[in-house]
């Protein structure tokens, strides 16, 4: 499929791709190129935002292999969240299974998105998904490792939330002062180990 | 420096906001209304970009200490500076500034001269409603720190309107065709009291999806409207969440933004499409 370009108002526009590696890609490429103000990818598209005329918008990712894929974080995990048992009983597994799937795979930041530094992962074990609560918590602790769908991530602050707790870790994903401040940008590569 | 003496329903620094972090799940934020905050620098000699307050429906009372050059643009409410009437879109010097609740629009803009000083977070003095991020709303009591004045001169414009009215200009959302947008355009919305810098929420006869299937999250923009599954449509604001899992049926024109940062709760809205 080539990409399509939806309108997305009068100075952005949505571009729609087929699939999550493509729009990290394209991303990737169009924020290389510069000209736009915020370079936005999604689960399967791309949004662009320009001030004055719309920069150039070519929607060749081109051949950046050598900068793709982004970088590995390890994120160190204890497996004791509150829905772990549950996850286990959803997905038919023992709760040793859950976790041995959990961190057999190495997940690709699809996007960012719901707050500051919470990175949606792809590329989890199928065996897995699991629906999102019924009823969200108030209040999910940051750090809280979760899954809902076909998505891994971390809560970076704590907030209210819908995904399916199934550990912690200590690592800080959003830090405002630090030069990087999201520990995962698309693209990025994770690994969860259980410790 | 600014003592708040009231701050009022909501009192926040407000600037230019955080553009270009999107990607990492950081909200635009800045001045809902941002002509009218532009205007509020320009007539107290304040750079472009410049922290100003954003006083939501009016009701703050401050004192500059020392005395400074203040102006008040945005929502329609009676200004006071030093027991004097202050016009909308009048600089003048004086210590004590009292704002009256806001008569039309919801959101004034008041610019000192030096700006508001607060400590940036990601290069923005914008309080965002969403993350938390940048200085938390100010409250009775705070003093909060006034910069040193720039070289630039105090300018004087012709006319500071009230940005409000009753139609928003939008064009076509990247959804538009999971709903007909007639009952988008016909129908006199009612803004909810539920509405914030984060969306403006509106009521009225839901709209019907003509697709069911479930939307990925994907990009929004600052004046996308979108439609959860209640069918009533929310305007997003500023302080809006980077992505989205709703579809997107238009998208206020950005000459109108300014429009949307100023409806009221209770008022009517209407959308002509373009």
């Amino acid at each position: 499929m080539t990409p399509r370009v939806l309108p997305a108002g009068d100075h952005a526009a949505l571009v729609e791709v087929d699939d999550n590696a493509a729009a990290v890609r394209l991303a990737r490429a169009l924020r290389t190129r510069g000209g736009f103000v915020d370079v936005v990818p999604g689960h399967r598209t791309v949004l662009v935002t320009w001030e004055g005329e719309r920069p150039a918008l070519a929607l060749d990712p081109g051949d950046d292999e050598t900068v793709f894929p982004g970088r590995l974080v390890e994120v160190p995990v204890v497996y004791d969240g509150a829905d772990l048992e549950e996850v286990a009983t959803l997905t038919r597994l023992d709760v040793a299974d859950v976790v041995a799937a959990h961190t057999a795979r190495e997940y690709t930041v699809g996007f960012v998105g719901f707050s500051p530094g919470f990175a949606y992962l792809l590329g989890g074990d199928d065996r897995l998904r699991v629906p999102r609560l019924d009823t969200p918590r108030e209040r999910v602790p940051a750090g809280s490792v979760a899954l809902a769908g076909p998505y891994s991530a971390v809560y970076p602050q704590e907030s209210p939330g819908g995904w399916r707790l199934v550990g912690r870790t200590d690592l800080v994903l959003f830090d405002a002062a630090r030069r990087r401040p999201a520990l995962l940008e698309p693209g990025d590569r994770v690994r969860f180990t259980a410790r | 420096m600014i003592a708040v003496l009231r701050a009022g329903p909501l009192l926040t620094a407000q600037d230019a906001g955080r553009p270009g972090l999107a990607h990492l799940g950081v909200p635009p934020s800045g001045a809902a209304d941002r002509q009218s905050y532009d205007l509020a620098n320009a007539l107290v000699g304040n750079a472009p970009g410049t922290a100003c307050l954003e006083a939501t429906l009016g009701g703050s009372a401050l004192r500059l200490d020392p005395p400074a050059v203040v102006a008040v643009t945005g929502a329609e409410a009676d200004a006071h500076l030093d027991g004097s009437p202050l016009p909308l879109g009048e600089a003048r010097d004086g210590a004590l500034l009292e704002l009256g609740p806001c008569r039309s629009g919801v959101r004034a803009y008041i610019a000192v001269r030096g700006g508001v000083d607060v400590e940036p977070v990601l290069g923005s003095r914008s309080h965002d409603q969403l993350t938390g991020l940048g200085p938390p709303p100010f409250r009775d009591g705070d003093i909060v720190p006034v910069g040193r004045p720039g070289p630039e001169r105090c300018q004087t414009p012709s006319r500071c309107p009230t940005p409000v009215g009753e139609t928003l200009t939008v064009v076509p959302g990247p959804r538009a065709d999971w709903f007909t947008l007639d009952g988008l355009v016909s129908t006199a919305w009612r803004i909810s009291p539920a509405s914030n810098r984060i969306g403006t929420r509106l009521e009225g006869p839901p709209l019907e999806r003509l697709r069911t299937d479930e939307l990925l999250s994907e990009g929004v923009v600052t004046g996308a409207i979108q439609v959860p599954p209640s069918g009533l449509p929310i305007v997003l604001g500023p302080d809006h969440p980077t992505t989205g899992g709703y579809p997107v049926i238009a998208v206020v024109r950005g000459s109108d933004l300014r429009l949307a940062g100023q409806l009221a709760p209770g008022a009517t809205v209407r959308f002509r499409l373009e």
